[in-house]
């Protein structure tokens, strides 16, 4: 029982991280069809910068963690911000080319943190609490699950919140479903495309900070790793949906936990299966919409 | 006779590299109903998606005088513009306000007229559009296009595959919208046509075949039979297309 305990809630911190950064990609196709492989360079820049920071100020307490958190948010708000405006902006539905400098992007930036930081990971220092664990049902959880899936649940209540009561929301949930519809009634929708590109860069970037948490370390490659796994939750939820972005990640970590575990270290194998599966039975994914 | 709201000339637009409108040229008064007409797949969507820059488009266009072919689609309407598009592109996810919501562009939009021209609609605010019947989808669509005080609305077959009350709603809607605003209508009912239409102007392979005054064209079986196709049916519900769908 305490097993299962624990890997649930591991699980579910791990769904956390990929939920992070698979809402920002799933706005992101949903509303201009781009697939954004620098996802996870807005991830890895926001953890580097948020760890310098927290560094400098407080290591190793909820201040500085708080203060990584905020750069971290920030940082990917603006880097993808920028992205969007300088770069996909440039290729207004050239699908194929956009797809073709994300990934150049990311290549290029990993390369770039690898020159600034080393390609060895940086271990991190965390506050004591969030090293500690805390008995549920007779399993000890490190605390720092707790914490992951915290955040993430006040990110998709933001977001949320943000779809259904503003203007911006509006024209988004709108333009997923029909975009030339959207210009149709008069409104410039690619301003709306820098908004998605800044709120997914955020979460990612907070996603960053809590990685760096979780793993105990940043690294230029932290983010490269978790884009996979985000790519495959997207897909499984339906490509432009966050509820099925947030139920996805949660299935696919808990999945990849308990396969692991029990399938001598199989989660991996088992989530790309899975993702066979979902693919054959419902193409659109879980929550897809339908075109 | 005063100015054209909009002038057309030698407009080509194509879809995926396909030219699907050639060298069409007309001009939409500045009052009443231009029935725009031609077979099935003759290139009538084709030609209002151009003036809207909807797809890929070159050519000389007019909006009361400022030149719009070179702008992109939500300037041109902007400048008061209103689109009703073929099978209606409602938000079907979003509830009927927000679709209307999302349509408004002015300062005052007229919500109290939508209310008063679609009542159904008003009713069935909080419900997702997704879930409404054709017809008033038809409606909603109708709805987000008279919210806003337009120089030009633009049309796309409103009655397409609704009931013979719908149609004879929607008619009523573009009836009432037409004393203030001119409006270029695609339309395969020959009764709502004969109802509406002042002026025509009839496409052909991508091409316009004939321009003038309705009753030119809808007095002269001869030209119905070979511009449109059809005899002019005795059931006014009867569309103009019907033997083709
Ligand atoms: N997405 C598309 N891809 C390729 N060809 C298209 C596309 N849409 C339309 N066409 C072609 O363009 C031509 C004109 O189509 P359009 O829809 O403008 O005709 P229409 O006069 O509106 O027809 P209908 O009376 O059936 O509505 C047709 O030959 C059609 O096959
Ligand atoms: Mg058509």
């Amino acid at each position: 029982m305490s097993t299962v305990v624990l890997l649930l809630v591991t699980g579910l911190g791990l769904g956390a991280l990929y939920f992070l950064v698979a809402s920002g990609l799933s706005l992101i196709y949903g509303l201009m069809g781009v697939l954004n492989f620098a996802h996870g360079s807005f991830l890895t820049i926001a953890a580097f910068l948020g760890w310098e920071v927290g560094r400098r100020v407080s290591d190793g307490t909820w201040w500085g963690l708080a203060l990584s958190a905020m750069v971290g948010l920030a940082v990917g708000a603006i880097v993808a911000a920028a992205t969007e405006y300088l770069l996909i902006r440039r290729l207004y539905e050239r699908h194929i080319e956009q797809a073709l400098v994300t990934v150049g992007l990311s290549l290029a930036t990993v390369a770039l943190f690898e020159g600034i930081w080393g390609t060895d990971p940086i271990y991190t220092q965390k506050p004591e609490w969030l090293a500690q664990t805390t008995e549920i049902l007779g399993a000890k959880i490190p605390n720092d699950r707790f914490l992951l899936i915290a955040c993430a649940l006040v990110v998709l209540g933001g977001i949320v919140l943000f779809l259904r009561r503003t203007r911006y929301g509006l024209i988004i949930r709108a333009g997923v479903e029909n975009r030339s519809m959207v210009m149709a009634l008069g409104i410039d929708v690619r301003r709306s495309f820098t908004i998605v590109f800044a709120i997914g860069g955020a979460a990612a970037g907070l996603g960053g900070v809590l990685a760096s948490v979780y793993y105990g370390y940043v690294s230029a490659h932290l983010g490269s790793v978790l884009l996979i796994f985000a790519f495959i939750v997207t897909v499984i939820g339906g490509l432009g949906s966050l509820t099925g972005a947030a139920i996805a990640s949660v299935l696919v970590a808990v999945l990849q936990q308990f396969a692991n575990f029990y399938l001598g270290g199989t989660g991996d194998l088992v989530v790309v299966v899975a993702l066979a599966a979902v693919l054959l039975v419902r193409p659109r994914g879980l929550m897809g919409k339908v075109a | 006779m005063s100015e054209p709201i909009l002038r057309v000339a030698g407009l080509f637009g194509r879809i995926g590299g396909q030219q699907v409108v050639e060298d069409v040229s007309f001009d939409v008064p500045a009052t009443g109903v231009t029935a725009l007409l031609g077979r099935n797949g003759v290139g009538k969507t084709s030609t209002i998606k151009s003036i809207l820059g909807l797809i890929d488009r070159s050519g000389g266009m007019h909006l009361g005088g400022t030149r719009i072919d070179r702008m992109p689609t939500h300037r041109i309407v902007q400048l008061g513009v209103g689109y009703v598009p073929e099978d209606r592109e409602v938000f079907g996810s979003l509830t009927v306000a927000e679709n209307l919501r999302l349509a408004e562009r002015d300062a005052a939009p007229r919500r109290e007229f939508i209310q008063r021209l679609f009542p159904d609609i008003h009713d069935r605010r909080a419900q997702r559009a997704g879930t409404l019947s054709g017809g008033q989808q038809q409606m909603v669509s109708l709805a987000r296009a008279l919210v806003n005080e337009n120089r030009l609305l633009l049309v796309d077959e409103p009655t397409k595959g609704l009931a013979p009350r719908i149609v004879d709603e929607v008619a009523e809607a573009l009836a009432e919208a037409a004393r203030t605003v001119p409006i270029l209508l695609v339309e395969q009912n020959l009764h709502v046509i004969r109802r509406l239409a002042e002026r025509v102007v009839v496409l052909s392979g991508g091409r316009v075949v004939f321009t003038g005054e309705a009753s030119d064209l809808l007095d002269d079986e001869d030209r119905i039979q070979r511009f449109l196709g059809v005899h002019d049916a005795t059931d006014p519900h009867d569309t103009a297309a019907g033997s083709t769908r």
